[in-house]
């Protein structure tokens, strides 16, 4: 860890203030942020504290939805009663994630902040151009097990490693951000980039950018299933997950949000499968083809080739639980 | 006064079972329990001690090559940094389990990646961690191209050959036969307390608080590292967070913590971080194996083979005993055992948790079930029928053996059915059902060990040896020896350990601690029994002792005044590890479910049974024996060392990445535990246990996944991508 300055500021305006200097990072609940600074994977010279804003509350939203305060701990939303009753994929998504401690600690805004789990990106001896740009890709032709699928460049194959963010994705959440005196919101399947030319960007975040809060629409008819899929039971990153709201009316779908994650450098949304699943009668054919659409770019690094077969057969196991048809 | 004991044969009477205070075997729960629960249990690093430096190991961010220069400059120029240690005398691998002497030092000769080289001293933790990152060496990498990551891509050595009969032949006459090949990953022993050290150095005496398994062993090998005569060394681990095997040799941040306290004269504590104990520490070598099995019409086995192939550091010793159960596990007249080793640039292999049998068990027993398929018998059966009466190779004979009742017992309990088997038979929504079984197999191993005891007029006992408690319940059954054989209740016995000022004992290792130093202490108990018979003028058949005296009679008190018993208890293994097989044995059933879409499995429920000579503790025997299976679900499922083929360096080097077993992947397991003794294996008549829990548990696991849903997968950790490769449509 290198020496740091380290402030916590009483208002959001303050606060933005003093992300806006060059190498000033927020810190949150520090779940992700601490250990990278102990690695020195993340160097910030300077840590602003944003405990003491009060962004904690989870609140109704005047059009039906709810609104997530930024510091919100992972734990309190998933409990909350209005999540669990009325979106219960973010309750699962969230609990899928970490561990009990971890929860606790984690917030909403640092959990969309989170980082990749790229072994490369978290060894400092290895090149990795997230963490230095122009450094290479190590796990371009390492161990890439988990790394990404979809959406990847020359640049980077990492991928986001949250649960929460992809239920956010499929349930279309907006991001509230403020900063430099003004407030902008953003969908969260746009909130996060694609690696590109610009890998060591994880989002639209400018410096001097704060996240506020979370927002979810009004709420939808239809089942909502979070699935993950990891080797072991509790605290591991998704081999893949799939976010899933899906509605039927007379035997044909009527709506079908889906989003992914362990797949890409973002929770992957592809407003394609909506149209493609909707008005149709469920069933083995029509699953493949939406995974054959999905996956139609999909291209595999060495060891990760599993994720293609993987994601087209859990995605097949949750529009099967969602339409209730057997397979 | 001591009292002496070498076993040359069996020790058919034992004073165990004519003792009064009835604690022995009892399942007492541990007496350091309430002080690690409350976190007042004090560790390696733990230790306060004033005006302590803190020591930051540096490591090679290369696998093999030369250091030609350190710039040691910069670092010293950060703040709070007091020296940096880069000195000849510093280890460049960790020493391996009994090895007595230092380990490789030439820490500039690079042979593996993370390897340490030097140690960064300041004032606190977090200068010395910053400033390690400053420091900038200039090194002579060899040809990467060249560096041999890859085990199948180098030529092996052979270790082990032998060979009876003709198995190729007997593969070709047979009416059934297995040939498969199978693949084990690297693990690492993942202890919860990382490896850690807090040196003082008084001009005479170098005092070092450390994490090791073995201190009858570590002091010669830290004397030796670092130059001084071992009576100038004191090593102290009261309390050991799990070691598995890493921390039975001394490692850098012992050696490292020293050299640096006896160059700064102050005192300096160096802790690895997670990062460092899975780069630097012992790893278990991955293995590639083949077997081949040769039976019968009616399942009778009449050839073996098992070839393995695993992995380590250029001159190193040591290479995975795959086949060491395999050597006498099952019948077969035609045999062939082989073990190969190659030459790789990976840290040091070495001992973790059942060395040998933890890998090459699973594939034995997969072949086994593979084996009962195409001979249409249950499973449990072609066991029961294969068990030889002696070892089949050498003739001798067996000193116990309860893989019988084990198989039986085990089947029983866990409701096996015995009926045809197929695979696919039954389904729970997404979920296809199945069950597997695996024998148990794992050599029995004793050391030589020294306790002294003391018994106080006042009813009170003291036990002493410089054994470790590694969180198995050393402290406890030593109270339970002692009380037993003495007349007391064990909260009146108190047991010291874990400091090299007190006797030799055996160090924990190898599944032979509880054996070995309770078959010291009741070798002293029986030297101060001897003496008791004389104040209390009766024959040693005649001494009942307990609740603090002779029963009905008189106390400690009124029969020794003022005096106090003491004896030395000197135990050793003597001849008669050559003239018996002795093992533990044991049977594994294992329920999983398998995703049918993604090939997940977990593990629904799981029973073993054990045989494992005299129980001393229930309560810590039952754990032990669930620790092992937690293990078996690990090695089954999700423990994978992950390296790099390019640079070799290890890819998953946290408990985040490396996937040990987390407690929703463990289900209520099932532990019997066999009633035997065993003579030969030590005058208590008990056997080694910790380690048996997984030698074959995870082909219980493997063979219930096939049989769940068809997917005969041959390469472990069965990963859901392994599954759904397999898996037929």
């Amino acid at each position: 860890m290198r020496p740091f300055h380290y402030t916590r500021p009483e208002s959001l305006n303050h606060a933005s203030q003093l992300t806006a200097s060059s190498n000033a990072v927020p810190l949150a609940g520090g779940t992700n942020l601490v250990d990278l600074m102990k690695l020195q994977v993340e160097v910030p010279r300077k840590l602003v504290d944003l405990n003491r804003i009060g962004m904690e509350t989870i609140a109704e939203a005047p059009d039906g939805g709810l609104t997530i305060g930024a510091l919100a701990s992972n734990t309190a939303t998933a409990v909350h009663a209005r999540v669990r009753s009325d979106y219960p994929l973010l309750s699962r998504a969230i609990l899928s994630g970490a561990t009990q401690q971890l929860r606790n600690k984690a917030t909403t805004g640092g959990n969309l902040c989170q980082r990749t789990r790229c072994s490369y990106f978290t060894n400092i001896d290895q090149p990795c151009n997230k963490r230095q740009p122009g450094s290479g890709c190590g796990a371009l032709g390492g161990v890439a097990r988990l790394h990404a699928i979809l959406g990847t460049s020359a640049q980077c194959i990492a991928t986001y490693p949250g649960d929460m963010a992809v239920a956010l994705a499929a349930l279309d959440a907006r991001v509230e951000i403020t900063g430099h005196g003004s407030h902008r919101s953003v969908p969260v399947r746009a909130f996060h980039l694609l690696p590109g030319d610009r890998p060591e960007r994880d989002n639209v975040l400018e410096a001097g950018e704060i996240i506020t809060a979370v927002t979810l629409p009004p709420p939808v008819k239809g089942r909502q299933i979070y699935r993950k899929v990891r080797e072991r039971s509790s605290y591991a990153f998704a081999l893949v997950s799939v976010a899933a709201i899906v509605a039927m009316d007379s035997g044909r779908i009527a709506r079908a949000d889906l989003a992914f994650g362990g797949l890409a450098h973002k929770p992957w949304h592809d407003p394609r499968l909506a149209d493609l699943l909707i008005g149709e009668q469920p069933s083995a054919a029509l699953f493949d083809k939406a995974a054959c659409l999905l996956l139609e770019n999909a291209r595999s690094h060495g060891e990760n080739e599993f994720k293609i077969p993987l994601t087209r057969r859990t995605l097949a196991a949750v529009l099967a639980e969602a339409t209730e048809i057997d397979l | 006064m001591t009292g002496q004991f070498t076993q040359d044969a069996p020790e058919t009477e034992c004073l165990l079972d004519s003792m009064r205070q009835d604690v022995i075997g009892k399942p007492l729960v541990r007496i350091d329990a309430l002080a690690k629960a409350t976190g007042t249990a004090t560790y390696a690093a733990e230790y306060p001690v004033k005006d302590c430096l803190e020591g930051v190991l540096v490591t090679a961010p290369f696998a093999r090559g030369r250091i030609t220069g350190i710039d040691i400059d910069t670092c010293l120029a950060c703040d709070g940094v007091v020296a940096v240690i880069d000195n000849e005398k510093l280890i460049a691998r960790c020493a391996q389990g009994t090895a007595g002497e230092a380990p490789v030092q030439e820490v500039r000769k690079v042979a593996y990646w993370g390897q340490p080289f030097a140690l960064v001293v300041a004032e606190t933790f977090e200068q010395a961690r910053d400033a390690s990152k400053h420091l900038k060496i200039t090194i002579q990498d060899d040809d990467l191209s060249d560096i041999p990551c890859d085990p199948q891509a180098v030529e092996p050595e052979n270790q082990q050959y032998s060979s009876q009969g003709d198995l190729p032949h007997a593969m070709t006459e047979a009416p059934h036969s297995v040939d498969a090949k199978f693949t084990t990953a690297g693990h690492a022993s993942a202890a919860m307390e990382p490896h850690a050290a807090i040196a003082q150095w008084d001009g005479q005496t170098l005092t070092v608080h450390a994490s090791l398994q073995m201190l009858n062993y570590n002091i010669s090998e830290l004397a030796d590292a670092v130059g001084l005569e071992e009576n100038q060394v004191r090593i102290v681990s009261r309390f050991v967070g799990g070691g598995f095997g890493s921390k039975l040799g001394i490692s850098a941040e012992t050696v490292a913590a020293s050299l640096a306290a006896m160059q700064l004269k102050r005192p300096v504590r160096v802790a690895m971080s997670r990062q460092q104990v899975f780069q630097c520490v012992m790893r278990r070598s991955e293995t590639s194996q083949r077997m081949r099995l040769a039976a019968g019409k009616d399942g009778t086995l009449q050839g073996f083979g098992h070839e393995a192939l695993v992995s380590n550091l250029p001159d190193e010793q040591f290479a995975e005993p795959v086949l060491q159960s395999s050597e006498f596990l099952y019948a077969g007249d035609n045999r062939l055992l082989t073990l190969d080793l190659a030459r790789v640039h990976r840290m040091t292999a070495g001992s973790v948790r059942a060395p040998g049998e933890a890998v090459g068990m699973p594939t034995l027993e997969v072949a086994m079930d593979m084996l009962a398929e195409a001979c249409s018998i249950d499973p449990v059966e072609l066991r029961l029928k294969n068990i030889p009466d002696r070892h089949p190779m050498k003739g001798t004979p067996f000193s116990s053996h309860k893989l019988a009742e084990c198989l039986q017992q085990g089947a029983e309990a866990f409701g096996w059915d015995s009926g045809l088997r197929k695979p696919r038979q039954r389904r729970e929504g997404e979920w296809w059902i199945g069950t597997g079984m695996a024998s148990a197999a794992r050599v029995h191993n004793i050391a030589k060990a020294k306790a002294r005891v003391t018994l106080n007029p006042d009813g009170t006992a003291l036990v002493e040896s410089d054994m470790t408690d590694l969180g198995t319940g050393t402290y406890t059954i030593l109270g339970q020896i002692a009380g037993e054989m003495l007349g007391l209740d064990p909260s009146n016995v108190l047991v010291d350990l874990g400091d090299t000022r007190l006797p030799r004992g055996p160090g924990s290792g190898g599944s032979w601690g509880a054996a070995s130093i309770a078959s010291a202490v009741y070798v002293a108990c029986k030297a101060i029994r001897e003496k008791l018979t004389k104040y209390a003028n009766v024959t040693e058949g005649e001494l009942n002792l307990k609740d603090g005296g002779v029963e009905g009679g008189a106390s400690f008190a009124q029969l020794l005044g003022d005096k106090e018993l003491r004896e030395e208890g000197h135990y050793e293994p003597g001849d008669i590890e050559d003239d018996y097989v002795a093992a533990g044995f044991g049977a594994y059933f294992a329920e999983v479910r398998v995703n049918a879409f993604t090939g997940e499995t977990r593990v629904n429920r799981m029973t073993g049974a054990f045989g494992f000579g005299r129980v001393l503790n229930e309560r810590t025997a039952r754990s032990q024996c669930q620790g092992g299976m937690v293990w078996s679900i690990g090695a089954a499922l999700t423990e994978a060392l992950h390296f790099d083929p390019r640079d070799g360096h290890l890819v998953n080097c946290d408990l985040a990445e490396y996937h040990v077993p987390v407690n929703r992947d463990v289900p209520e397991l099932e532990v019997i535990m066999v009633e035997e003794r065993d003579p030969a294996a030590s005058p208590i008549q008990a056997k080694g246990i910790g380690e048996l829990g997984m030698c074959g548990g995870a082909a219980a696991i493997a063979n219930a996944i096939y049989n769940a849903c068809g997917a005969r997968v041959r390469d472990f950790p069965i990963t859901p991508d392994r599954v759904v490769a397999c898996m037929p449509d």
